[in-house]
């Protein structure tokens, strides 16, 4: 089944795209998403794909296109990172108003100033309330998998929302891992046809994105927070049915020894096999540590995440993002406020690390478990802290 | 006409019937209405001219009325009519 390959991540999401039978994609390049946008050229530009490749000269316009084509009923296809996703922010929710299943692959990257371009979480944070699906990935394997199933989840009838698929910058964009490539066959039989809720066309004219005012805008943004919120139940099953055909598995909140876990932490993205090797230490050591890795973040898995954490006594919540002046990293509180009302629920520390890809390595993870649980007044429960900030 | 629930919204707020943006009656929003004085009116047209909605016509004894339906009060045609034609009065 597949094929084993050993390749750079970004080319191997622009192959797995390559299988999934796009019309169009409007690509504005970027570090680190730039090998997205080249080798997705090089696929139109060899007649390897039949699809059109839009040059745009911004990644505004690439949003903007990709909009337009979604509107025509073409699967559209856009990639970006960073001051990238910031110039699309705000077509961002207009996509989602419109129900528009375009699907973009974001390689996280620190948002200026200063100038940086390496990895974080900086870029998507912002865009956390856009009504897109949103799903983070842990390694090349899922960064393929999930290039292919956002199509599947955005276009589903009881969905119609685009998703974006943070992939790490550099940490996996660049990265060479081996990975199994579905065959174009696989693809065909687990993809069907694109079937758009409306189309422009100058036979059957409609509007799309027309005006509102406050008579209607309440019952728009009501249904848009319905949508998102139900297209959940499609994500497990599309994740199941992935599943079941490929032979792996994705759940919107992974755990890694968590159920007997004393002490929680919880990641997003590739931090999660560093910190799961911190784990494997820590247990040698007779320490009950677990590891929660978030994949999916719109819709925000709140049942899941309470499901995993109820029996622990304390939780460190990772951000690769700070929320300037506010309670804390943006995982955080919402972990916080998603657990607020539960009686039984762990103590909540906070840590915001790696950013502008600075290095998290293993002894990292440890140490932050042994701080935690040297706490043993609580004393730095509900704050947040700069990991590894020189003072 | 009985607002829509958010359940009855079709999906992306779709608008499938051309035109129907003139049933939006953007008069509505008006605080202010123009009124004509024939006598001062020397039939120039400046107002149709001006007019950013399209709103205002010449009635057939040569005179000009604007569209109450359309017309949201902007005043654009009582400050380019220069012989001062038209007033703007607060809706009551």
């Amino acid at each position: 089944m597949g094929k084993r390959i050993g390749m750079e991540v970004a080319v191997a999401v622009a192959e797995a795209v390559g299988l999934c039978n796009i019309d169009m994609a409007a690509v504005y390049p970027i570090t680190p998403q730039s090998h997205i946008a080249e080798h997705l050229s090089d696929l139109v530009a060899n007649g390897e794909i039949d699809a059109e490749f839009v040059t745009v000269e911004s990644e505004h316009s690439a949003m903007s296109a990709v909009i337009g084509a979604s509107g025509a009923g073409a699967r559209a296809y856009t990639a970006t990172s960073s001051q990238g996703l910031m110039y699309m922010h705000e077509l961002l929710p207009i996509a989602s108003a419109m129900r528009l299943p375009i699907t973009m692959a974001i390689a996280n990257r620190a948002v200026s100033g200063p100038l940086n371009i390496l990895n974080d979480h900086t870029d998507i944070m912002p865009q956390r309330d856009s009504g897109w699906i949103s799903i983070f990935v842990e390694n090349g394997q899922e960064s393929i998998d999930m290039s292919i199933i956002a199509f599947k989840i955005a276009e589903h009838k009881d969905v119609m929302l685009p998703v974006n698929i943070n992939i790490d910058g550099f940490q996996l964009t660049h990265m060479v891992e081996p990975m199994d490539m579905p065959t174009q066959e696989e693809v065909n039989k687990f993809l069907p046809p694109f079937v758009p809720h409306a189309t422009l066309h100058p036979a059957r004219p409609v509007t799309m994105g027309a005006f509102a005012m406050s008579d209607y805008f309440t019952e728009i943004m009501k249904a848009k927070d319905e949508a998102l919120k139900n297209s959940k139940k499609v994500i497990l099953e599309v994740w199941d049915e992935w599943g079941k055909m490929f032979g792996r598995s994705y759940k919107p909140v992974e755990t890694y020894k968590a159920d007997d876990a004393e002490v929680l932490m919880l990641t997003m993205g590739s931090m999660g096999e560093t910190a799961q090797m911190a784990i494997d230490e820590l247990r040698a050591k007779g320490i009950k540590a677990g590891l929660i890795k978030l994949r999916l973040w719109r819709p925000f898995p709140v049942a899941e995440i309470k499901a995993v954490v109820k029996n622990a006594k304390k939780m460190i919540v990772t951000d690769r993002a700070i929320s300037f002046g506010g309670p804390g990293g943006p995982v955080f509180s919402e972990i916080k406020s998603a657990l607020y009302a539960d009686s039984q629920r762990p103590l909540i520390y906070n840590y915001i690390y790696g950013l502008g890809g600075r290095d998290v390595p293993v002894h990292d993870f440890v140490d932050m478990f042994q701080k935690v649980l040297a706490d043993t007044e609580n004393k730095a429960v509900d704050t947040y802290e700069f990991w590894g900030v020189r003072e | 006409m009985a607002l829509k629930t958010w359940r009855e919204l079709p999906i992306g707020c779709v608008v499938s019937e051309p035109g129907s943006a003139s049933e939006y009656h953007t008069g509505s929003w008006r605080s202010q209405r123009p009124i004509w004085d024939n006598k001062k009116c020397i039939k120039c047209g400046i107002c149709y001219v001006f007019c950013p909605e399209g709103c205002v016509q010449q009635a057939e004894d040569g005179f000009f009325v604007a569209n109450m339906d359309y017309c949201k009060g902007c005043g654009i045609c009582a400050h380019e009519c220069w012989p001062r034609a038209i007033a703007m009065i607060e809706e009551g």
